[in-house]
């Protein structure tokens, strides 16, 4: 048994573990600061930029949830292949849709169609988690948005009234406070994104899905030193246990997060912390 | 080919009445528009029953949940944890390969292994963990003062929940859960992308939709159909729900009534 676990197929769905952790990782911060950078551009007194934060936050929104990934990842492919034939083969005449099809010239091609294949992997990986930052950034700039405006008024004016200026106000006095009004709606976001890492097989990645159903197939013996049935009821049943841990030990830390914020603040949950005290 | 012509052969290809082949080439829109909204059937067919069992179940998930009695409250508890704790797309592989698994033991598992039996299975106890949560919630925060009135009138056990303790649950968690059902019609459009096979290229609304970007490598066309289908069907729910919303709160004074404030989902 333990043989059968570490056959190297086997260490390609460890690695493919990581490579949601890694997912994760990566896209957390990245979709937190697109939701900032979201969340201030909708509170902007720049009208203009105002609509661009608002704008971002409804159209992705409104989208319902995997057709947005399905369509997303190839609209991008296709812009980053068509900007780099613009710039790249200046005298190319066919048009680039000929009927159904895409056409670009060969140098720009994304990845190159020379490049070796990890590079193609590691390009997919990049566009999924650009994907994932995108929409999460999205649900996050709402989220932020909303723990913003639930910082109290007279906090800001306290700080305008010290003759602080609007960016050191948002800096030193709106953004640390925000947070603690932020955090139950982030740690939602957070519970989602875990759960929508799946996901990442309809985007194209080998991810545990892929390796859960390659692996958990009916083996020969001729193909394999490990024959056995179809195992895949219990990939997929290890799976769910993974997640389920992983959702449990989120909102172990969370919660632990949310006591040290909610510390000396004025909401229900500081007070009871203070008389608890 | 007419456009008529078309909707008369593709209109219920989803439920395999009319034309057998799909389109190969020379993909119209009308086409497109006719068979992606044919695959509407199903994601409407997944929802409304999954909708209408995992009410039932949720609230009585909800109240075992609530309950005092730890044999009640463990079991259901871990459900609900069990289910909004792990992707439904992993939810639907694993159910597929069980029941795959079951149908080699027992033939009479073999109709679970198609997707109008063994998705809407896993759809119908999904939505009824997260509409337990809500329905939990909604228990919680239940106005002490109307449980003493039903006590001071005499009423107790069952006709208490039933006249008084269900009517303010629905009426408290039916705005979160009109965004659960929404969600839920979202979530239908996994059922073909996970384990469960589309017997014949029966699909749905998706599954067509794919299949259109697929052929053309245009997706700018078959998934904006898709958004549009699917903001009409949100519509639809939302309309639906808004009705139920003013019966629940038609003893209420009007400036008082709780109105539905719609937050757009996520991936579950």
């Amino acid at each position: 048994m333990a043989c059968y676990l570490t056959t190297g197929k086997h260490m390609s769905i460890y690695t493919s573990v990581l490579t949601v952790l890694l997912l994760l990782a990566i896209t957390a911060p990245a979709a937190l600061a697109f939701g900032f950078a979201g969340a201030s551009a909708a509170r902007s007194r720049i009208a203009p930029l105002s609509w661009l934060g608002k704008g971002y936050i409804a159209i992705v929104r409104g989208v319902p949830d995997i057709a947005f990934f399905l369509f997303f990842v190839i609209a991008l492919d296709q812009m980053i292949e068509y900007v780099r034939h613009r710039a790249l083969c200046p005298d190319w005449s066919e048009p680039i849709r000929q009927g159904n099809d895409f056409v670009v010239c060969a140098a720009a091609k994304m990845p190159l169609g020379t490049a070796p294949q990890w590079v193609h992997e590691t390009y997919g990986f990049f566009t999924a988690v650009f994907t994932f930052a995108i929409v999460f950034g999205a649900f996050a700039a709402n989220v932020l948005f909303g723990a913003m405006r639930a910082v109290p008024r007279a906090q800001l004016e306290t700080a305008e009234a010290y003759g602080m200026s609007p960016r050191q106000t948002f800096l030193r006095v709106l953004v640390p406070q925000m947070w603690v009004y932020a955090l139950p709606g982030l740690s939602n976001l957070w519970m989602v994104l875990i759960k929508a890492t799946p996901l990442l097989f309809l985007l194209g990645v080998e991810d545990i899905v892929y390796w859960a159903r390659e692996l958990g197939g009916t083996k020969t013996e001729r193909f394999t030193e490990y024959p056995h049935g179809d195992w895949r009821m219990w990939y997929f049943l290890a799976l769910l246990v993974f997640y389920l841990l992983f959702t449990r030990a989120s909102e172990v830390v969370l919660g632990r997060i949310m006591a040290r914020l909610t510390l000396g603040q004025a909401t229900t949950g500081g007070e009871a912390q203070r008389k608890a005290a | 080919m007419s456009c008529l012509q078309t909707i008369a052969d593709y209109g219920l290809r989803a439920i395999g009445i009319g034309e057998r082949l799909l389109p190969r080439e020379d993909f119209t829109l009308c086409q497109q528009f006719t068979l992606i909204g044919s695959g509407m059937i199903w994601n409407v067919y997944f929802g409304l029953f999954a909708l209408i069992l995992g009410f039932f179940f949720a609230t009585a998930l909800a109240m075992g949940k609530a309950s005092h009695r730890t044999v009640f409250r463990k079991p259901a508890e871990w459900f609900i944890f069990l289910f909004r704790g792990s992707p439904l797309f992993i939810q639907f592989f694993f159910a597929y390969f069980v029941f795959l698994n079951l149908k080699g033991v027992y033939p009479f598992f073999s109709p679970f292994t198609a997707a109008w039996l063994g998705a809407l299975i896993v759809l119908f106890l999904n939505t009824a963990a997260y509409s337990a949560e809500i329905f939990y919630g909604a228990l919680q925060s239940i106005p002490k003062g109307e449980i003493e009135a039903a006590d001071a009138y005499g009423l107790s056990g069952w006709s208490r929940f039933r006249r008084v303790v269900w009517p303010t649950m629905l009426r408290l968690a039916w705005p979160a859960y009109t965004n659960e059902a929404i969600f839920l019609f979202h979530a239908t459009t996994l059922v073909y992308f996970s384990g469960f096979p589309a017997w014949q290229q029966r699909g749905d609304a998706l599954y067509y939709a794919s299949y259109f970007a697929d052929k053309t490598f245009n997706p700018f066309i078959p998934y904006p159909i898709l958004a549009m289908y699917f903001i009409l069907l949100t519509l639809v729910i939302i309309g639906c729900f808004g009705l139920v919303n003013t019966h629940l709160n038609r003893h209420l004074p009007a400036n008082t009534r709780q109105k539905i404030k719609l937050r757009p989902n996520l991936i579950r």
